[in-house]
C-alpha cells in the first residue's frame, strides 16, 4: 500500500549570493512496511527533501505535492502539520546529543511527546509508557534510566532513546536522517538491527537517509540515489548494487574500498559536487562524468525506465542496455560515447582523465 | 612484559634479559614499547584531589617498519588517538618508551624534541578545524618551513606551490583562504602541510572520515602515491575497517586501551582470532547486499565500559559471547595462537576457531 507519494518536489532558498536550488524536482513513493534508502553526498538535497515534507524548511520556496495517505503535506497549515509530525511521521536525526534537551530527563522528554499529542493521558500513564518504550528499544533497567539526564547516556543509548521517542505514538512512517553516522560500527549494527526489528513488528514505512552504501545494503528495500538536488537513479537494492545505470551510481560503488588488495588504486569520482547556486548546464553530473556525450552538455535527462520491471529508472542519456558493472555494459557505454561525442564533450572527458586523482584512461 | 611486536621474528626471549636486537632494526622506524598513558581524574571543588585514573593506553607495544603503513583500529574511547599523540611526542607517556630510529623520544625536552618534530607530522580528521580560517593556504603550508627555518621568501613560495601541485591543488590558489576550498581540498592542504618538511613518519588520525566517499577515494589514492614516491611511513588511525584494510600493511586492533589483536592485514581480516575483532568486522556494513544477507552479524551486548575503572581480567569479557570465568580473573597476553603465522598475535584465552559461529552465541542476549 502506498503511504507517501511525492511528486515533482522543488525547494529553493533565496540568498544574497543567488538562489540555492536544493531540491529540483524529485518524485518517489514509499509503501507501508518497506524501507526506502536515499543516498547522496553532502549537498545532494537529501536532508532538505525530507525536512520539507515535515514543514521544517522555513524560508524555502516549495512547489510540488506530497500525498501522505490523502493529505497533501505541502499544502496543510502549521497546526495540522503539528498533529502529523511526531504522531504519524516521526524523525530520527543524526546527532543524538543535540536532539535531546540536556536539561530535561530523558523520560520526561518522551512523556512530553506523548502528552502533547494526547492530553487525556495522565502523567503516571505517560511515564509507564516511556519506561515500556525504553525497554522496547533495549535500554537496560529502563525503570531507573527513565530518570536519567541525556549526559548520563552513552551515544548508542541516546540514539535508542531518540528511537523510543520516535516510536512513542506508533507512527506510520519514520524518517531516519543518518541515524548511525555518529556511532561506532558495533553500536551502528545494534541500532540498525533494532530499526529492522521494530519495523517488522509494526509495519512502519521507513525512509533511511544516508551517505553510506553499506547501511543501504543492510537495510533498504528500494534505493534512490540523489545528485545535485535530483534523483539520478531509482531501483531496488539489488539493481542499484549489481546493475547500476547512472555513471554516478557506478562511481559511488567503485570508490568504496571493498576488500580490495592494497596495491589496487581506488577509483574516485573526479572533481567536486557542483555549487547549488551556479549549477552546470545540461546533466549536472557531466563535468565529472567519464561518459560525457554532446547532448549531456545541453539537455538535462529526466528519470526514465531502464529495466523490464518498470521501477528501475535512471536520469542518464546512455542506452538502457548500459546498465550493469560487467564488461558487456562497459562496451556498450564506450561504443555509445564514441559515437555521440564531438569536440566539446571530448575536451571535458580529457580533463577528467588527466585530473591528478583519476585513472588516466580516456575513452 | 615481553609483548611481541607485530613484526617479531626473533626467537623467544626466554631468559627475560634484553635479547640481542633483531638485525632488521634498521628497517624499524617506530618502536613503541609498553607505553602506558593514564590521565588523572580530579575531584570537583577546592582540593582537586586525584580520585582516579583514566586508563587511556595500557601497556601497548607495536612497531612500524620503514615505508610501511600500520593501521590502528578501534572504537571511540579505545585510546587510539591518545597513543598517536604519545608517538608524536605531543603528550608525555606515563611509562614505556617510544623509539624513533632507535632513539627514545618519549622523555625529551621541548628543545630536544624539535629535530624529531620535523620527522613526524600529523594529518587530522577535521579539515575545517585543523586549518586557521584567517590564514591564507600558502602561509599555512609554508609555516613548517618557517618553524624549521628551512626556506624563506621566494624560495618558500616556490616550494609551497610545488607541494600544492603535488597534492592536486591549483598553485594559483596560493593566496586563498581555507573557506574557499571544499572539504576534500582542505584535506589536501593538510596533507601538503604535513609533507612540507619531508617527514619520515606521518600520523593520519581519521584523515578521511569527514569526507564524502567519492572524495575519500581521491585522498586515499593521494596518500598511497605519496608513500610510494617519498618512502613515507604511516600510522593510520581510522574506525572504518575497509579503509584501513585498503591502506595498511599490518593492523592493530585496540579495545579499551589495550591491543586485542595485531598482525598482517590479511590474516587479521580473514581469520580474526579475538572475538572483538570478529565482532567489529561483522558489524562493519559491506556495500554488497548479497554479502549482507548471508553474513552472520555478531551483535555485541551493551556499551564500551568506562576506562576509569576497566573490567578485571580481559577488558572485553563483559561483552564477549565466548566469556568464561577465567576471562574475568586473568588478563590474557598477546601471543601467537595455534595455526597462526608468527606475526599474528591475539590477547584472548579462548580465541575464535575457524568456522566457529559467534553470531549464534551472541544473539542469545542481543535482545536486551
Amino acid at each position: 500500500m502506498t503511504l507517501l507519494e511525492v511528486k515533482d518536489l522543488k525547494v529553493s532558498f533565496p540568498t544574497a549570493d543567488g538562489t540555492v536550488q536544493a531540491v529540483r524536482g524529485v518524485s518517489f513513493t514509499v509503501d507501508a512496511g518497506r524501507t526506502l534508502g536515499i543516498v547522496g553526498e553532502s549537498g545532494s538535497g537529501k536532508t532538505v527533501l525530507t525536512q520539507t515534507l515535515l514543514g521544517l524548511t522555513p524560508g524555502g520556496e516549495i512547489s510540488g505535492t506530497a500525498d501522505f495517505d490523502g493529505t497533501d503535506l505541502l499544502a496543510i497549515a502549521e497546526d495540522q502539520m503539528r498533529k502529523i509530525r511526531g504522531a504519524q511521521i516521526s524523525v530520527i536525526f543524526q546527532d543524538p546529543l543535540t536532539s535531546l534537551h540536556p536539561l530535561y530527563k530523558v523520560g520526561w522528554q518522551i512523556e512530553e511527546m506523548i502528552r502533547v499529542h494526547d492530553k487525556s493521558v495522565s502523567k503516571a500513564e505517560a511515564k509507564d509508557r516511556a519506561i515500556e518504550l525504553l525497554r522496547r528499544v533495549g535500554i537496560p533497567r529502563a525503570d531507573q534510566r527513565v530518570n536519567d539526564y541525556p549526559h548520563q547516556f552513552s551515544g548508542g543509548m541516546r540514539q535508542r532513546a531518540i528511537i523510543a521517542m520516535a516510536l512513542s505514538l506508533s507512527p506510520r512512517m519514520i524518517i531516519a536522517d543518518e541515524p548511525t553516522t555518529a556511532l561506532d560500527a558495533t553500536v551502528q549494527a545494534q541500532i540498525l538491527d533494532l530499526l529492522l526489528k521494530l519495523q517488522e513488528e509494526s509495519n512502519t514505512a521507513l525512509i533511511m537517509i544516508t551517505h553510506d552504501m553499506g547501511v543501504v545494503a543492510d537495510i533498504a528495500d528500494d534505493v534512490m540515489v540523489m545528485y545535485a538536488g535530483r534523483a539520478a537513479e531509482r531501483a531496488t537494492k539489488q539493481d542499484i548494487f549489481y546493475a547500476p545505470h547512472h555513471p554516478y551510481t557506478k562511481g559511488l560503488l567503485e570508490s568504496i574500498p571493498n576488500s580490495s588488495a592494497r596495491s589496487e588504486r581506488l577509483k574516485p569520482i573526479t572533481g567536486q559536487p557542483p555549487s547549488l547556486i551556479r549549477l552546470p548546464s545540461g546533466c549536472k553530473f557531466h563535468p565529472r562524468c567519464g561518459y560525457v556525450m554532446d547532448r549531456c552538455l545541453t539537455e538535462e535527462p529526466d528519470l526514465r525506465p531502464i529495466g523490464e520491471d518498470g521501477f528501475h529508472a535512471s536520469a542518464c542519456w546512455l542506452p538502457t542496455a548500459a546498465a550493469g558493472l560487467g564488461e558487456q555494459a562497459e562496451e556498450i557505454r564506450i561504443k555509445t560515447v564514441r559515437a555521440e561525442r564531438s569536440e566539446a564533450a571530448a575536451e571535458i572527458a580529457e580533463g577528467i582523465a588527466s585530473a591528478p586523482e583519476s585513472q588516466g584512461s580516456v575513452i | 612484559m615481553g609483548v611481541p611486536g607485530a613484526e617479531r621474528t626473533a626467537p623467544q626471549q626466554a631468559d627475560g634479559q634484553a635479547a640481542p636486537r633483531p638485525e632488521s632494526d634498521d628497517d624499524i622506524l617506530i618502536r613503541v614499547e609498553n607505553v602506558v598513558k593514564h590521565f588523572p581524574v580530579k575531584s570537583m571543588g577546592f582540593t582537586r584531589r586525584t580520585v582516579g585514573q583514566v586508563h587511556a593506553v595500557d601497556d601497548v607495544s607495536l612497531t612500524i617498519p620503514r615505508g610501511k603503513t600500520l593501521g590502528l583500529v578501534g572504537e571511540t574511547g579505545c585510546g587510539k588517538s591518545t597513543l598517536a599523540r604519545c608517538v608524536a611526542g605531543l603528550i608525555p607517556v606515563t611509562s614505556g618508551r617510544v623509539l624513533f630510529e632507535g632513539n627514545d623520544i618519549s622523555r625529551l625536552s621541548r628543545r630536544q624534541m624539535q629535530p624529531y618534530r620535523r620527522e613526524i607530522q600529523m594529518i587530522f580528521q577535521d579539515p575545517y578545524g585543523s586549518l586557521n580560517p584567517r590564514q591564507r593556504v600558502g602561509s599555512i603550508i609554508g609555516e613548517p618551513f618557517a618553524i624549521h627555518k628551512m626556506a624563506s621568501g621566494g624560495e618558500r613560495k616556490r616550494r609551497v606551490q610545488e607541494l600544492m601541485e603535488r597534492v592536486g591543488l591549483n598553485p594559483e590558489h596560493y593566496n586563498r583562504f581555507p573557506a574557499e576550498f571544499s572539504g576534500g581540498q582542505r584535506q589536501r592542504v593538510g596533507v601538503a602541510r604535513a609533507l612540507a618538511v619531508r617527514p619520515k613518519l606521518i600520523i593520519c588520525d581519521e584523515p578521511v572520515s569527514a569526507l564524502d566517499v567519492s572524495i575519500q577515494a581521491q585522498v586515499l589514492n593521494l596518500l598511497g602515491d605519496l608513500q610510494d614516491e617519498f618512502g613515507l611511513t604511516y600510522l593510520f588511525i581510522a574506525h572504518d575497517l575497509e579503509v584501513v584494510r585498503h591502506v595498511s600493511h599490518a593492523v592493530s586492533v585496540m579495545y579499551l586501551g589495550r591491543l586485542a589483536e595485531a598482525g598482517p592485514q590479511d590474516p587479521v581480516y580473514d581469520t580474526p582470532r579475538h572475538p572483538y575483532t570478529a565482532a567489529l568486522l561483522s558489524a562493519a556494513p559491506a556495500a554488497d547486499p548479497n554479502a549482507a544477507a548471508s553474513r552472520q552479524r555478531i551483535i555485541l551486548v551493551g556499551d564500551v565500559p568506562s576506562p576509569i575503572d576497566p573490567p578485571s581480567g580481559c577488558r572485553f569479557h563483559p561483552r564477549c559471547p565466548k566469556a568464561q570465568p577465567l576471562c574475568s580473573q586473568e588478563e590474557p597476553q598477546l601471543e601467537v595462537k595455534a595455526g597462526d603465522p608468527a606475526t599474528h598475535v591475539t590477547a584472548c584465552h579462548f580465541p575464535v576457531e575457524a568456522g566457529e559461529n559467534l553470531a549464534a552465541a551472541g544473539s542469545r542476549e542481543s535482545g536486551i
